[in-house]
């Protein structure tokens, strides 16, 4: 019997897209945990024993400072020496909407120094300046990204949030994320051209909703592959023919059959 | 200085009794201050102004709900407690073997699948959101979610539903009375309060209305629900005696202090922001996050929510059996200074009090601690049946269980009710009706709400399967939100709202009639199994002191036992909010809302699968209306194009309406029905052109096709009509003699089918009354709210 590839799902307060991200994993027959950021902090529990680390999505600490900061200094400061192992082992990382948010902040992605000192991209407020929820067409660019490969060329997936707007530091590091095949996710509209909002529906440089590490294991997108799991999450599956899986399945899956090769 | 003041009223005449309690913002009336005075006289001693606003609080409308449950004598009938005899009643004689709980707990209970239940509750928030609509309003949604942890032994939230009445946002500015908000401004607080609040504590806002009012211009109206899963066996709490108080979540503040009492009286340019809480959600997502925890280990007995009356109210409650005692200075707080009485009475936001045996303390102060959330031992449930308050050394309370629950005195009310006579509007059915139904796509409360709807989460948790947009770009407007709770299962939830104050100007009676079947009629148009609909009623009126008022509520109840009998539908929890009522300074008179009833509907649906939205699928379909169209122009949307309200209000049928929801949901679980939506607010127009545009497809149908009682004999009537229990279902031509087969003895009819871009009707005498491209109707409809 092969074993089965062992998830960490971390949640702290204001944690909230938690039940669905663990449900997408367990769908994949992972095997997964999920563990407040304090049973970390408090060394009850190591990340060295799962293969496979997401931080979902939610208000961490109510967004308090900016978007995921808190969480972020948390691992930054005090986790960061066995994150650094986790993923120089080649460990998977995936964070989703407020998980992408940590992401960025904590300097795992872009990653572009191994773990950034500097703030290289962020997630900035929405070009609308509310809150949104739609659902929005995604083209899957990268060939590098773990969690993607053999994806179809276009997805479709909800997004979420106020903060989604993606900026980079300078045109250099653009350039690089380009160079470095690391652009994982653009927002497209429905025949797959870039297009203005509500297609981009937070103003994102290029329209990049998604981004990976130069190694492609840890992956950072702000739609939510976890919400569209089956058909039945798909705003129109009352009306149209869709297969019987979403979308967002197969980063789940891509995830788990990775690290359950990497385990025989 | 002493910290607790003793308040002389053993003495004191009629006139000074009620100005202790005018002074100390009591709310208490004559006959109640009385009846403190007898008993602080028996005890031989004055009361603390702890023990006054202990009472005060407890003995608030708010609290109490005196006018539902007083004696009534309503045009010259004896009532001895509406409430029972009437929303109780039909829940009681209807039995139903799925009802868990029912009007007991913080919100109503009824099973779900084998393993777990599903607890409803709506809530008002309307005095708050009115003087401070972001905080009034997110406090509003932070209550109700706390309802739902504090039912039983905790629920998980899984849905939120949001109703919202406001004044016109074109008020003019002028007319506005000294001290109140513009509409816009309460509009956009609201939205934005509620929104915050929900999605930071994730919990998917599925489903809503806002309703449009000059009557809510000076009171606007915020209703707040939450649907909440829990296991079977948590159902029920029990505090034992000897159990350690716990107070979990948010410190007390000064920040909603007599928010009870505040709500038991109308409001005026002087009132008192401070009776509005402060709101922090994240704090509350901990608390829930603790508390599941706590509850799947079995560590506490019971627990309730801080909400009106703050620590009063939840641990007079909960010691109702068994007396209490606790200490206030262990109590924390936000800052120094506050007296005892503030912090017992507090509204501070996101506390739960909790019954926790004394060998589990260890083992759930644990889980607190780790989740980040303040835990305290404030007291014990003691076995006295007495509440004894302590502040340091000093006993501040000393009060008799049952005096606080059951000393005061039965309100006794008159209720009158006398027909009214509107002008009935005299008008021939214009040619062309394009334009009327434009104009009625735009009214406010008809037109789009997709700016409000995009910015709440309403899929976080994974469980959304009937969307509030939907259709071709999903934009159009579902009837009922379904839900999965739990995500390796079909089953699911349906959850809608029926509510329109314009028919209750005409008769408050066949409003509730008409509310309680709009909110069925949603859930029966998605697929939601109507023996299985349970209805929360949520009423929000003026002053029951006044007779004619008193007589709304009257009537309203009345129909909430008759239709809820008719439908099999019994009442499970339900609120209400007097006293919306705004005092204009000029004149000294009190504006009133409309009296306004919102009835709240859930159904578990078996497999979420079977589920259908009100979006056209294709061109040549045939389009059916099941029910019957009847001269019912009264409060409709048609005549409030003329200023006009009219008088024959819908009615419904319950008998006829019952057999109606009973057929289409076997036609929707035989797979027969492509789409349906039912027909509310401008009526069959309304509908027809909502399914064409949502679906992206147009539609031809017949005017003299419809079903109609004799009296309906012109086209705008027939298209406008508000009438009840109709719906608009598309069906494959294929499927067409098995539909009409199981419809046989109800009145259906075939009226046209789908097909082009346009919306084509043909008037009774077969001449095109309304040719109207799809593009310019949805603009129509989304215009108004595009950015508001």
């Amino acid at each position: 019997m092969s074993k089965k590839a062992k998830v960490i799902v971390i949640r702290t307060a204001g944690t909230n897209c938690d039940y669905e991200t663990v449900t997408a994993f367990e769908l994949c027959g992972a095997e997964v945990d999920l563990v407040h950021i304090n049973q970390l902090l408090r060394k009850e529990v190591d990340i060295l024993n799962y293969q496979i680390l997401a931080i979902p999505g939610g208000f961490s600490y109510g967004d308090d400072v900016a978007s995921g900061k808190i969480l972020a200094n948390e691992i930054q400061y005090r986790l960061i020496d066995t994150i650094s192992r986790f993923v120089s082992e080649r460990r998977l990382i995936i964070g989703i909407c407020n998980g992408f948010q940590v992401l960025v902040k904590t300097g795992l992605l872009p990653g572009i120094d191994g773990i950034d000192k500097k703030e290289y991209t962020t997630l900035f407020n929405n070009d609308s300046g509310k809150f949104e929820d739609r659902w929005c067409y995604l083209k899957s660019t990268s060939n590098r990204c773990i969690f993607t490969r053999g994806l179809k060329e276009q997805i479709y997936l909800p997004v979420a949030h106020g903060e989604g707007k993606f900026i980079t530091l300078d045109e250099k590091t653009l350039e690089y994320l380009k160079k470095n095949d690391m652009i994982v996710f653009k927002y497209v509209n429905k025949d797959g051209d870039i297009a203005g909002y509500p297609a981009n529906p937070n103003g994102s440089a290029e329209a990049i909703a998604g981004i990976c590490n130069p190694g492609g294991n840890i992956l950072g997108l702000m739609p939510h592959p976890e919400r569209f799991v089956t058909r039945y999450n798909h705003p129109r599956w009352t009306r149209e023919k869709l297969p019987e899986e979403g979308d967002g399945l197969a980063l789940f899956r891509n995830a788990v059959e990775f690290a359950k090769k990497k385990l025989q | 200085m002493k910290i607790v003041k003793t308040l002389k009223i053993l003495k004191a005449g009629e006139e000074q009794l009620l100005e202790i309690s005018r002074k100390g913002l009591l709310s208490l009336n004559l006959a109640e201050m009385k009846a403190v005075q007898a008993y602080f006289k028996k005890k031989k001693r004055e009361p603390t102004d702890v023990e006054l606003e202990t009472i005060a609080q407890t003995w608030s409308e708010h609290c109490k709900h005196k006018a539902f449950r007083g004696v009534i004598n309503y045009n010259g009938k004896k009532i001895d407690n509406l409430l029972k005899q009437t929303v109780f009643k039909a829940t009681k004689e209807l039995n139903k073997e799925w009802c868990v709980s029912v009007f007991t707990d913080n919100a109503g209970i009824i099973k779900f699948d084998e393993n777990n239940c599903v607890a409803f509750k709506v809530e008002t928030h309307n005095h708050p959101s009115a003087i401070e609509p972001y905080g009034g309003a997110g406090t509003g949604i932070g209550g109700v979610i706390r309802d739902i942890l504090g039912v039983g032994l905790g629920a998980k939230p899984i849905m939120n539903t949001d109703v919202f009445c406001f004044g016109p946002l074109d008020y003019p500015e002028e007319k506005l009375l000294e001290g109140t908000l513009h509409p816009r401004r309460i509009f956009k607080g609201v939205v934005s309060g509620v929104r915050d609040y929900g999605n930071r504590m994730g919990i998917p806002t599925c489903n809503g209305a806002v309703i449009f009012d000059e009557g809510y211009t000076c009171n606007p109206l915020v209703y707040c629900g939450t649907v909440g899963i829990m296991p079977n066996n948590t159902c029920f709490k029990k505090v034992k005696v000897g159990d350690i108080i716990v107070s979990l979540g948010g410190k007390t503040g000064r920040d909603g202090i007599h928010g009870a009492t505040f709500s038991s009286i109308a409001l005026d340019k002087d009132t008192e922001v401070s009776a509005v809480q402060i709101g922090n959600p994240i704090v509350e997502k901990k608390t829930q996050d603790a508390l599941l925890q706590a509850r799947d280990k079995g560590l506490y007995n019971a627990l309730t929510d801080c909400g009106a009356g703050g620590y009063s109210s939840a641990v007079g409650e909960m010691a109702e059996e068994t007396g209490a005692r606790v200490y206030l200075d262990r109590v924390p707080l936000k800052y120094p200074g506050l007296a005892p009485w503030e912090i017992w009475v507090s509204e501070a936001q996101e506390r739960m009090v909790f019954a926790v045996p004394i060998e589990k303390l260890s083992e759930i102060m644990k889980i607190f601690e780790r989740e980040n959330v303040e835990a305290t031992i404030i007291g014990e449930f003691s076995g006295t049946k007495r509440l004894e308050l302590f502040y340091g050394s000093e006993k501040v309370a000393d009060l008799d269980m049952k005096f606080i629950h059951e000393g005061g005195p039965r309100f006794e009310l008159t209720a009158e009710w006398k027909e009214k006579k509107n002008n009935e509007p005299n008008f021939v059915s214009p040619v062309n009706l394009g334009d009327s139904l434009n104009k009625i796509l735009s009214d406010l409360t008809v037109a789009s709400k997709e700016w409000i709807i995009r910015q709440y989460d309403h899929e976080v948790q994974g469980g959304s399967i009937i969307k509030p947009l939907q259709g071709a770009t999903n934009d159009g407007p579902g009837d009922a939100a379904v839900a999965r709770p739990i995500l390796t299962s079909w089953k699911g939830v349906a959850v809608s709202n029926g509510i329109n104050p314009r028919y209750g100007m005409l008769d408050p009676y066949w409003m509730a009639a008409s509310n309680i079947d709009e909110a069925v009629r949603n859930i029966v148009a998605v697929g939601g199994d109507p023996e299985k609909i349970a209805i929360l009623d949520n009423f929000c009126w003026g002053n029951p002191n006044k007779p004619e008022e008193l007589a709304g509520m009257v009537r309203a109840s009345l129909a909430c036992y008759d239709i809820a009998m008719a439908y099999g539908t019994p009442f499970i929890s339900g609120k209400d909010s007097l006293n919306n009522e705004y005092v204009d300074v000029s004149t000294g008179d009190k504006v009133a809302i409309p009296g306004t009833l919102l009835i709240s509907a859930i159904s578990v649906m078996e497999d979420v699968r079977d589920a259908v939205t009100m979006d056209f699928k294709a061109e040549g379909n045939s389009i059916y209306v099941i029910g019957t169209t009847h001269n019912e122009m009264g409060g409709s949307v048609y005549f409030k194009l003329k200023n006009e309200l009219g008088n024959t209000v819908p009615k419904v049928d319950g008998k006829t309406a019952k057999k109606i929801f009973a057929k289409l949901h076997k036609a929707i679980k035989l797979g027969l029905v492509k789409s349906c939506h039912d027909c509310s607010e401008g009526g069959l127009g309304v509908a027809l052109a909502e399914m064409a545009f949502a679906g992206g497809t147009g539609v031809d149908v017949c005017l003299d096709k419809v079903k109609r009682s004799g009296d309906v004999n012109r086209d705008d009537y027939v298209l406008f009509s508000e009438s009840n229990s109709r719906f608009v279902v598309e069906l494959e031509k294929k499927h067409q003699a098995k539909f009409e087969n199981l419809f046989k003895e109800i009145e259906i009819s075939n009226i046209g089918q789908t097909g082009g871009d346009k919306v084509m009707i043909y008037g009774l005498d077969n001449r095109l009354v309304i040719s109207e491209d799809i593009n310019v109707l949805k603009e129509s409809w989304q215009k108004p709210l595009r950015t508001p």
